[in-house]
């Protein structure tokens, strides 16, 4: 029974991770960006989330001015920054997203405090509901889920059934031949860096009421991300939601399940310290095993 | 070669100003600004050794601050061990030799580079930046668990290490010791780079499979360079955990392998004595703007960016009058 609730946590953790994952390998797969501050805009979305749910306990309010601010902020930071690193190598993109991350977390502090803020739960979600008999559930963890499969559907249905679909492809495996045939690639660009800071801010409205919202939080999940979408294979929205699912249930299930399981061979206080280094070890084990085996992921979507 | 005359002139004001430093900052009455040189001094070793693999060999790593963190905590858990008279999984006596210790810094350090840099090296590209930092946050989660030496907290140890007939705890004679070593460091690199391992690394940035079809394999000589490198960053973590007398898993984060990028970029790229520069630059900005307000990072954040954006080819380029080598 405890399996069964720590699956569904993993579920949870790895469909709020298919939601940064998804944008930042469509701006990576399409642009060639690595960018760094992808954290940053989730943070965006869980303060402006947080504040907004505070100022006007409403958690309508709080989820439109969590995903309004993380896309505005994020076109407005892609037109002004980002725009200009396209055509760099990647090193320069890691430094200067780099710096982006300090601006904003800096920025966030002076906002904000140094103090985590609360985000409330919609009350009508605040309950649990039990599934199988005797397993009662977390019903807004349940609506997490729900709400990530549901935006995976769409972006499936966009990236495969639309002409923007089409064109995200088409810039997938060549930009360059896209722009030759007379699309409007900046206009492409914007549009997927905005979906994609969306996306972002929707999961870090989503976190607010489950983790703590504070600076720093970006970062934590920044580096999660990553490994997602290079286990699943840079600009593959199918790899990135395999990859997110397989990463959010290696991290809860070893994070649940092997400190017990050491607890039968050490002290119990050894067993907790190895337990956690290694379950937090365990999805940097997985990447690099997956990558060695498959040195572009899972679903390579370039050539 | 008027522009390697200039290039030279640099690099002489640069060790004159490197020698002086102890001495001119005792002499306006602010002896502990030398704590900061050596700092300086030891993120510059660091640096340039990254700079080996990211500028000469076009391998860009984001897990440098592994090899960083190693170096010193095999500082940390030597002094341990030889402060409680144990040994270290029962048959390493712990020490406080920097004889001893240094070189193990070095080889450990390297090991774990050969180790990582044989596996990171199949893949290339964004896939590297990622490997390298995935086995960085591997080693850091290692040291957090790692509750016998401090965990999360750290562990600090006293004195330094002991350097047969000098007084390291001197923090003037430790600098020293540290500008000697940097300098040693620079000297070999530069004849390493001049010699055939430099140009077959370069060639191994330029174009690897026209290396190959002139009849070089490409991956040993990554993988030599990524070791040396590594092993050069281990020393500057044994320096580090000296000069500090404190080692954390701070020192392997992976906003560390940033910091050292940083300190490349702004040196700049494929110049070896550039990120040295770039390291002095970045501590000495985050001192001021420490100074002057505790959100310096507000500051410091934005200035990176427009540096990437607007100055490129870094300081030394502007300072030596060279292109990227």
């Amino acid at each position: 029974m405890l399996l069964a609730e720590q699956i569904l946590n993993g579920a949870e953790f790895g469909i709020m991770l298919f939601l940064l994952a998804a944008g930042l390998t469509l701006v990576f797969g399409i642009m060639g960006l690595i960018n760094l501050a992808h954290g940053s805009l989730y943070m965006i979305g869980a303060f402006a989330a947080a504040w907004a749910g505070n100022a006007t306990g409403s958690f309508l309010a709080a989820l439109l001015a969590g995903m309004a601010a993380a896309a505005v902020i994020g076109m407005a930071v892609e037109a002004a920054v980002l725009r200009r690193l396209y055509a760099r190598d990647h090193l320069d993109q890691v430094v200067a997203t780099f710096g982006l991350i300090l601006f904003f977390n800096e920025a966030a502090t002076l906002l904000f405090g140094r103090q985590p803020l609360f985000a409330p739960m919609p009350p009508w979600l605040a309950g649990s509901v039990e599934l199988l008999p005797g397993v009662p559930y977390p019903a807004y963890r349940l609506a997490i889920i729900a709400v990530g499969l549901l935006v995976a559907l769409a972006l499936y249905l966009l990236v495969a059934q639309t002409r923007l679909g089409m064109l995200i492809r088409a810039g997938n495996s060549d930009r360059e031949m896209v722009r030759a045939l007379g699309v409007d690639i900046g206009l492409i660009y914007t549009l997927v860096f905005g979906l994609g800071a969306l996306l972002a801010g929707l999961a870090g409205v989503m976190a607010g009421p489950l983790f703590s919202v504070q600076v720093g939080m970006g970062e934590q999940v920044l580096i999660l991300t990553f490994v997602v979408i290079i286990i699943g294979g840079i600009g593959s929205v199918r790899g990135a939601f395999v990859g997110a699912l397989l990463v959010g249930m290696v991290d809860t299930l070893t994070r649940a399940f092997l400190p017990g399981l050491l607890k039968t061979m050490l002290s119990t206080s050894d067993a907790d310290a190895v337990g956690s280094g290694v379950s937090s070890m365990a999805v940097y084990l997985l990447m690099a095993a997956i990558l060695l085996w498959r040195p572009r992921g899972l679903f390579p979507s370039h050539g | 070669m008027v522009k390697l005359g200039r290039e030279r002139g640099v690099i002489l004001a640069g060790l004159v100003l490197i020698l002086v430093y102890p001495w001119g900052v005792t002499a306006v009455g602010q002896p502990f600004l030398i704590g900061l040189g050596t700092r300086i001094l030891v993120m510059g070793l660091a640096a340039a050794s990254l700079d080996l693999i990211v500028g000469f060999g076009g391998m860009v790593s984001f897990g440098h601050a592994a090899f960083f963190g190693i170096g010193g905590y095999v500082v940390g858990i030597l002094a341990f061990h030889a402060h409680a008279g144990t040994d270290l999984l029962g048959f390493i006596p712990g020490s406080n030799q920097a004889l001893v210790v240094w070189p193990a810094a070095i080889l450990v350090a390297g090991l774990a580079a050969l180790a990582i840099g044989a596996l990171s090296l199949r893949t290339r590209g964004v896939h590297f930046i990622m490997i390298t930092l995935a086995f960085a946050q591997m080693l850091f989660f290692l040291f957090v668990s790692l509750r016998t030496y401090g965990g999360d907290d750290g562990l600090s140890f006293r004195p330094r290490n002991l350097v047969p007939g000098l007084d390291t705890r001197n923090d003037t004679s430790f600098y020293y010791v540290v500008a000697m070593l940097l300098v040693g460091f620079l000297v070999l690199a530069r004849r390493l780079l001049d010699a055939r391992f430099g140009m077959v690394l370069r060639g191994v940035r330029e174009n690897e499979r026209r290396l190959a079809a002139l009849g070089i394999a490409p991956y040993g000589i990554k993988l030599a360079a990524f070791t040396l490198s590594g092993a050069v960053a281990g020393l500057a973590g044994a320096l580090m955990a000296n000069q500090a007398r404190f080692v954390s898993p701070e020192l392997l984060h992976w906003t560390k392998s940033g910091d050292l990028l940083i300190m490349v970029i702004l040196g700049g790229i494929g110049t070896l004595y550039g990120p040295v520069l770039g390291a002095a630059v970045l501590i000495l900005l985050e001192t001021v703007l420490a100074q002057w307000t505790d959100h310096w990072m507000i500051v410091l954040g934005p200035v990176l960016v427009a540096l990437i954006l607007f100055a490129r080819g870094g300081l030394w380029a502007v300072l030596a009058g060279t292109r990227r080598s």
